[in-house]
């Protein structure tokens, strides 16, 4: 059984074939999904991956939110399927309302381009099976908008529904609580600024990307061997 | 009827920004003594057909609600002046 991945490619997109190079990799079938569409491809899996969609006018992410394929990317998403936005993609599926909060820009006013340390704080998603609570993988980030910011009250529903999932050793950019990644509330939605598709081989300083890819495909297959209630 | 109109988003109160603290920062340097409160922001202008100004202005809402600012983290203003027939502008 294989995982198949739709990584949805906008005008200014640049990490998708890292993306695909990462999730082939590990085993998964790929396939680019052009912006202008209106319907996504029979997949398990969608990305929305890095860079600066539709030249991240205005705001970052959000005119990319517009994008006709993006009523569909919020369909997939609310069939409970799974979802992950890589930096400029987390900025689109909060831009989106798909996931909560917006992302600043980072509090040195500096653009950062370096390796980070994320703990795993919420392992048994379908994001971070394969990690332990407390886990730190090492994946760089490469961003000017990645401050994150909730208003208190949606904070703090987020932390006890578990929705912090990554959270950064040391903070770079000023995040609130130090958020790196989070999921929305019904756990298939993923947004993170570091990059696991930069992270997924030894000759690129770090394989800890794969644990987070990884768990997606596990948690995909795991879903095609259960078979289906009668 | 033609419209013309100017939104002004910044971050809202309370949301830290570092463009406007760094501004601030720099003014003394100049000898601007007494400056404080600075916030960075956009100004977005453009012209919009309407019926009158309160369907105008009730447009300019929506925009700001749903594209021109982002709620979470910014506020906005905006002020709406009328073409008249001699070219005259009114404020509304």
């Amino acid at each position: 059984m294989t995982a198949r991945v739709g990584i949805v490619v906008f005008p200014g997109s640049n990490c998708e074939l890292d993306c695909q190079r990462s999730f082939e990799r590990l085993g998964a079938q790929t396939e680019f999904v052009w912006h202008d569409d209106h319907v996504l491809p029979d997949v398990d899996i969608v990305v929305l991956p890095g860079g600066f969609a539709h030249g991240d006018y205005l705001r970052t992410g959000a005119l990319a939110r517009f994008s006709p394929i993006m009523q569909a990317v919020a369909e997939h998403a609310a069939a409970g399927k799974l979802l992950i936005g890589i930096c400029n993609g987390f900025q689109v599926l909060c831009e989106a309302g798909l996931l909560p909060g917006a992302l600043r820009k980072n509090e040195g006013l500096k653009f950062l381009c370096k390796w980070t340390e994320l703990s795993v704080d919420v392992p048994g998603t379908p994001f971070t099976t394969r990690a332990e609570r407390g886990q730190v993988l090492r994946v760089p980030i490469n961003h000017f908008e990645g401050n994150w910011y909730a208003d208190p009250d949606t904070l703090e529903q987020m932390r006890a529904n578990d929705q912090i999932v990554f959270r950064y050793v040391k903070n770079p950019n000023g995040s609130l609580d130090g958020v790196a990644g989070i999921a929305n509330d019904t756990g298939n939605v993923l947004g993170l600024m570091p990059h696991p598709e930069r992270a997924c081989e030894s000759l690129l300083g770090s394989e800890d990307g794969a644990v987070i890819f990884g768990s997606m495909l596990d948690h995909v297959i795991h879903l095609q061997q259960t078979p289906a209630p009668v | 009827m033609t419209f013309r109109a100017g939104v002004h988003v910044t971050l809202r109160p309370g949301i830290a920004d570092p463009q406007g603290l760094t501004i601030e920062r720099a003014l003394p340097a100049l000898g601007y003594e007494g400056v404080s409160g600075v916030r960075v922001g956009k100004l977005i202008e453009f012209e919009l057909d309407a019926a009158d100004s309160s369907e105008a202005e009730s447009k300019v809402r929506g925009m700001c609600e749903r594209l021109l600012a982002n709620t979470v983290i910014e506020s906005y203003t905006w002020n709406i002046t009328s073409e008249t027939v001699d070219g005259a502008r009114e404020e509304s």
